[in-house]
This record gives structure tokens, sequence and C-alpha cells, in this order.
């Protein structure tokens, strides 16, 4: 079809196009008749009921129109839906809209069908094939990999100068930290999903198991941070064996789900454990931790410990905590991705890819499956471990809302989105997903609609992740055979 | 005994919203493979669309409580298979010869649209309603009463069970249906129109989970925007229970877990019913990987 209609003037079927647009407003009429039209409100008799038909007229409108300038896109006449759709996006901003959320989607959607017609009109062709365009993300991929040599000395030399620039303020520092615990999280994660293949959709569980951890411990026995972070790390390896022991036989779907309900299994005991864990209201006033247990960051100091900044004969600043922290969990961070870059050469990095790629020729190999799982799976919970121990310190303040079932979602949304297995696309997602809403925290209603929308979209769009690509770790040879091997590797 | 026989109901019929959820589950994932993890959103909406029927119905002033049920029912059906067949369309068809964990995050990006949608539409307190239907018939000297919403509930999932089951035996859509599910390359060839088929896989899961989710609205009388994650899991561990893509699987699943749950909380306590249907589930999985009706997965090089 792209073919004929470059050779060809663009004809325009308009009964056919108007057909197609209609069912789609008929679509979007039913959708939105009883949920946007219809809003239940609170009444002090009981329930009512408010209708809202200019918002289903409008929405019905902007589908009708957006899907005939999809249709003539396709038959090859873009210039136009190009002009028409900016100015829809345009007018946005100015019309007075019923509500925000059509605004969002007159905006949003106007600029949308602008890119595919401006896509149109560069190329001559309203879409590329899948294989086109997975080759094209592929390309992307391997760009990036190859750049990633360069790229991340400079990310993490600009990671560690932050704090130290003249825009770093302590909300800025405070959103770093919350990166740099997302991107931990990711490269946690990816040990099991992007290396080892199996999908988990419970870390979160390890995560709640290494919080809870340390502020048990130093609620009950008065333990120090850096006392508990590797114990919290031990408890959680040894949570995930627990687990990991009985299902890892599962298979894919399966696994899944156990690993879900796993999740839940976790976060139900933290509720209703209520003698021992405080219940759903959490456990408040968790140690801060100490400069490597030689001073305290508060301004007397504490615990016997002298004050940080007379120490350093610092002027005091409450900073210095949000620093430290920032630093801390940077380090964290690089020692996960440090420890991922080195053992994918080593043997159990080499068992776990091959287990991914293909688990039964692994095992008439000789590798026992369960076993080189269960690693990944125990090594992945220990860091998520540490992260869990982190968050608690840096909250002072933890309960089971904190590591519901979203969370795990989140973190396997930024691995599996950044394209798996990758460490750089892991930085990339958590930006996007974790960076992107904190920028727009004004919107905070929106934020998680659109949060799940742009997860779709994403998707959609790559639906291999961004920065989906494979060199294999070992080569036989250079050329040709490489590419092709990493190729079938995705 | 008494308290026996009434956990026993209890249990039947939340067993039967279960099982209506799990067949959605049960038959998408027969047919392409994947966890419809928006399946529980579209269970919610459904509760949501039959809720707000009955109120608009108290509106225009058909009050006469059959005939608003009848509507309430089809209604929520017809509209929340709209929202099953856009979802499919919109959120999984581009997606379907990605690489499989694809499907599965879109599906999830879906269910927390999903959710923040109905909550930011409907408001995020839950919608308490006065009970519609009343009354109940009661056994052994009033020890043992059974509403006649959950009597109701019974019987129509059973009356869904029978028709549905004749829909896959006998129509063609069904034999459709199960060809796609075998081989939907084969089917293809032999002139099966496999994306319709899945659509109307999606519309079928969604008109049965609006009909759990209406049902839950009258036993229970409240409804809120989060009731779908926990359903949908718990709908998920039955189907999975009864061994995964096999529909009577997913009603005897639904059933296990609704009599566990029941009797969970009759004799041990609420608070721990989910730790319980979860550990059951982790057992099945490591016992009988299949499921219980579930046939054998043959593993090919």
């Amino acid at each position: 079809m792209t073919a004929i209609s470059q050779t060809r003037p663009p004809r325009l079927d308009w009964p056919a196009i108007l057909r197609d647009a209609g069912l789609a407003a008929l679509v979007a009429f039913l959708l939105t008749v009883p949920l946007v039209g219809f809003r239940t409100v609170d009444r002090p008799t009981g329930l009512g009921i408010e209708l809202h038909i200019n918002e289903v007229v409008a929405a019905i409108a902007l589908v009708f129109l957006g899907r005939v300038g999809l249709s003539m896109i396709r038959s090859g006449v873009a210039l136009p839906v190009l002009v028409l759709s900016l100015v829809v996006a345009v007018a946005g901003f100015f019309i007075n809209l019923p509500t925000e959320t059509l605004r969002v989607v007159m905006i949003g959607g106007g600029l949308v069908i602008a890119i595919r017609a401006l896509i149109t009109v560069m190329t001559h062709r309203s879409k590329l094939t899948q294989a086109e365009r997975d080759r094209r993300m592929d390309r992307i991929g391997a760009k990036v990999q190859h750049a990633s040599r360069y790229l991340a000395p400079v990310g993490i030399l600009f990671a560690a100068a932050f704090p130290m620039l003249p825009i770093a303020d302590r909300h800025l520092i405070d959103i770093g930290i919350l990166l740099l615990t997302y991107v931990m999280l990711g490269w946690g994660l990816n040990i099991v999903v992007g290396l080892a293949g199996l999908l988990d959709l419970g870390y979160v569980a390890f995560y709640a198991v290494g919080a809870y951890s340390y502020a048990l411990l130093a609620q009950y026995f008065g333990m120090s941070f850096w006392l508990c972070l590797p114990l919290a790390g031990v408890l959680a390896a040894l949570s995930g064996v627990l687990l990991g022991f009985p299902v890892l036989r599962l298979r894919g779907d399966y696994f899944a789900i156990v690993t879900l309900g796993f999740g839940e299994i976790i976060r139900i005991i933290l509720v209703n454990w209520y003698q021992f864990t405080g219940g759903p209201n959490g456990i408040t006033n968790i140690p801060r931790p100490s400069f490597f247990g030689i001073a305290d960051f508060s301004r007397t100091g504490a615990n016997g410990l002298p004050p940080f900044h007379s120490l350093f004969g610092l002027e005091f600043s409450s900073l210095h905590r949000i620093i430290f922290l920032y630093y801390l969990i940077l380090i964290l961070a690089l020692v996960v991705n440090v420890f991922t870059l080195r053992i994918r050469k080593l043997p159990l990095g080499r068992a776990w890819e091959a287990l991914r790629e293909d688990d039964i020729a692994c095992t008439s190999l000789g590798i026992d499956r369960t076993k080189i799982k269960l690693a990944a799976f125990a090594i992945a919970a220990m860091f998520g471990g540490f992260a869990g121990s982190f968050f608690a310190t840096r909250q002072g303040f933890i309960s089971p809302e904190s590591f519901t079932f979203i969370e795990s979602a989140i973190i396997l949304a930024i691995v599996v989105l950044g394209g798996m297995g990758s460490q750089m696309g892991v930085v990339v997602a958590t930006l996007l997903v974790i960076g992107l809403p904190e920028a727009f925290r004004e919107l905070a209603d929106f934020r998680m609609l659109t949060f799940g929308m742009g997860m779709v979209l994403i998707m959609l769009w790559r639906p291999r992740g961004l920065l989906a690509h494979r060199d294999p770790t070992i080569v036989l040879y250079k050329n040709g055979a490489g590419a092709a091997a990493g190729e079938k590797g995705a | 005994m008494d308290y026996f026989i009434q956990q026993l109901i209890n249990g039947l019929s939340l067993g039967a919203i279960y099982g209506l959820i799990a067949i959605g589950y049960t038959m998408v994932y027969g047919i392409i493979g994947m966890i419809n993890f928006a399946h529980g959103e579209v269970y919610m909406i459904g509760s949501f669309i039959a809720l707000i029927t009955f109120l608009v119905l108290g509106v225009v002033g058909i009050t006469w409580v059959p005939l608003a049920l009848l509507l309430m029912l089809v209604f929520a059906m017809l509209l929340t298979s709209v929202y099953g067949w856009t979802i499919e369309r919109i959120a999984y068809r581009p997606l379907r010869n990605s690489p499989r964990l694809a499907p599965l995050i879109s599906a999830i990006g879906m269910s927390i649209f999903l959710q923040n949608y109905v909550q930011l539409l409907q408001g995020a307190r839950s919608k308490p309603l006065q009970p519609i239907v009343t009354g109940s018939l009661t056994f052994f000297d009033g020890q043992v009463t059974i509403s006649y919403v959950r009597l109701a509930t019974i019987v129509l999932t059973l009356a869904l069970m029978v028709g549905f089951t004749q829909l896959i035996q006998r129509t063609s859509l069904g034999r459709a249906q199960r060809a796609c599910e075998q081989d939907k390359t084969m089917a293809a060839l032999l002139g099966v129109n496999v994306d319709r088929v899945i659509s109307l896989t999606f519309v079928m899961g969604a008109a049965l989970a609006a009909v759990a989710g209406m049902m839950v609205m009258l036993i229970y009388g409240v409804i809120d925007f989060y009731i779908g994650f926990l359903a949908g899991v718990k709908a998920f561990t039955a189907a999975v229970l009864g061994g995964i893509g096999s529909l009577p699987g997913a009603m005897l699943g639904g059933v296990i877990i609704g009599l566990i749950e029941a009797f969970w909380s009759g004799y041990v306590g609420s608070e721990w019913k989910d730790v319980a249907t979860f550990t059951i589930l982790v057992m099945v999985l490591i016992f009988r990987p299949t499921g219980l009706l579930g046939r054998p997965e043959i593993e090919k090089v």
C-alpha cells in the first residue's frame, strides 16, 4: 500500500474514512457515557449522580477528528493533517474546555498525530514495518551501547559532581536520591529479568524485607545502620532462597504469578503482624545513618559520636546528611552495576544468559538450572535488601504502604522499558518513569494516569524497550557471525 | 454444622464470582498466551457501570427491582465488553508478535491507567449503596440464612456456565475459538478470522467479569476503584489452580479459592485469608504445575 501511494497521487476514499471514524466515535461514545458522562457524587441522602454531557461530546468529537486525521495520513494526505493537528494542539492551550483531562487529550492527541504526519511528509510513507522498526531501534541500541563506554564515565562524573553544583538544592538532591534508588532497584532486578530471563513480579518483597530488617533490628536491638546494611542484604537473600527453592522449577508465567503472590504475602504479614511490625502504622523514628560510625549528622552529635560539622571544621548544615545519603546510594547503585558487568563475564553470568536463551539446551549440557537460577534470585534479592535498608534509613519511617504491587510494577517497567539486560536502558527508563512524573508534580492527579498510558505507549512504540540491543558477551568471529548471534539474542 | 453450611454458601457464591473473572484470564491465556493483567480492572469497571446504571434508573424512575436488575445486567455486560474490546485493540493487538514481556508490561500499564481513570472520574472514596435486593431464605430454625443475592449469584453463574459451555462446544464461534487456541496459523489458513476471534474472546471475558462485578456490588453493597487488583490476582490464582486454558478448571479453581477463603475467615480469622490463598497456590504449583484440570505441557527443543 505504501508503495502504491508513492507512485500515485493520493486519493481519499471519503465514505470509508467517515465510516471508520464514525465507528471509532461510536466506541468512544459507549466508553465515555457510563464513566465520564455520569459521575457518582456523595450526597447527604446517599449516592447521587451528575450528568457531564459536554465532556462526552468533546471526547467523541476529538476521537472522530483524530481518526479521520489518521486515515488521511494513511492514504498519503499528510500535509493538511499536519497543519490542522498542530492548530488543534495549539488551540488546546487557549480554548475553554470542560476539564483539564480533555485539554491534555487534545494537546497530546494533536501532537501525536502531528508527529505521525510529519514523519509521513518526510519519508513519504505512513508507517514503518515492524521489522524495519526493530532494526532501526536495534541500531540505536547498539550505538548507545558502544557510546556507553564514554557516556557512562561522564554520567558517573556528573552524578558525583551533582550535589556540588550551584543548582543543586535540597529538593533536587532529594529527587536525585529517589532516582538513584530506582536505578539501583532496576539494576538489581535486571539480574533476574534481564540476565536470567525470569519474570519476577514481586521484587518489592525483598525491598520490604531489607527495609524492615533494618528498622526492626534498630528498634529492638538498637543496632546501627552500618551493621544492619549487610545483615539486611543477607536476610533478603535468605528470603530469596527460601522463596526461590520451591518455585524456581516453575516456568514462565507461573513463576511470575507466584512471585506476585509472595510479594503480597510479605505485605499482608507486615500489615497483620502488628505486635511485631507495627502493622499498617509502620515503624517511625528509624535512626539515621552515622558518618561511617565516626560522626553524627545532628547539630550536637548523638550516641557518643561527635557532630560531623565540628569534626571536619564545617559550618553546620542540614544538607550534609542529605548529600551523604546521596553519595551512599550512588555508591550502592554503582556496586550493583559493577557487579553485574563483571559477573556477565564469569561462568555464572554466562550460565544465566545461556539459560535465558534456552534452558532445555542448558540442562542437557549439564547446567544445574535450579541452582543457577537460585543464585540470580538470591543475588538480586540481596541488592533489593540493601536498597530497602537504605530506603528505611532515608525516610526514617516505613509502612506496608510503601511496598505495594505497584512498586514492583514500576521497577519491572523500568527494566523492560529500558530494554532488558541494558544497564544504560535502566538509567534512561528511570529518568523517564520516575523523573518525568517528579518534574510534573503539580499534575498530581494525572500523574499515575499518564504513567499508565505512557507505559502502554512506550511498549507499543518500542516493544523491545528503548535501548534494546544485545551484543553477545563472547564472540567467536569478530565480524558477521557475532552480529547474527546478537540479533537472534533479543 | 449450621455454621459450616453458612460458610459453604458464602464460599460458593464468592467462588462463583472468582470463577467468572477467572474465565476471562484463562480464555485469553489459552488463546494468546498472555496474562491479561488489566482484567481485574475490567471487573471493577463492570461493577461501576452496574452501579451507575442503577443510579440512572433511579433518576429516570424505573424502580421495579427485577426490571432494574435486568437492565443493570444488560448494560454492565454490554458496556464493559466495549472496554474489553478497546483494551485489546489498543494495548495488545499491536504487540501480537512482540517479545513475551511487552504485552505484559502494556497490560500492567493499562491496569494502572484504568484504575486512575476511574478514580479521577468517580472519586477515590468507596461507594456505599443501600441493599437493592433484600430478604433471604432461612433453614434450620433460622440458623442458616441464604440471602437472595447470594443465591442469585450461584444460580446466575451456573446458568452462564451452561450457556457459555454450549457456546464454546456447539457454535461455529466456539469452534473457531478452540481452533485458534490450538494453532493460530493453521486456523487462519483455514479461513478463521483470528483477529476477530481474539477480539471476541476479550469481549466474552469482559462480559462475564461485568456480571461478577455487578454481583459483588449487590452482595457487599460497597465498591471502590481499587477492588480490581486483589480480585484479579485471586481470579488468576483460580485460573492457574484449575489449570490455565481450561474453562471448567477456571470455575473449579474459583470455587476452591472461594471456599478456602470463606472457611478460613469463618474458622481462623479474616486477616490471614489472602495468605492462605497464595500459600495454596504455591503448593499446587509445586506439586501439580499444570493445575488440577490442565493438560501437561510438552517441552520442545
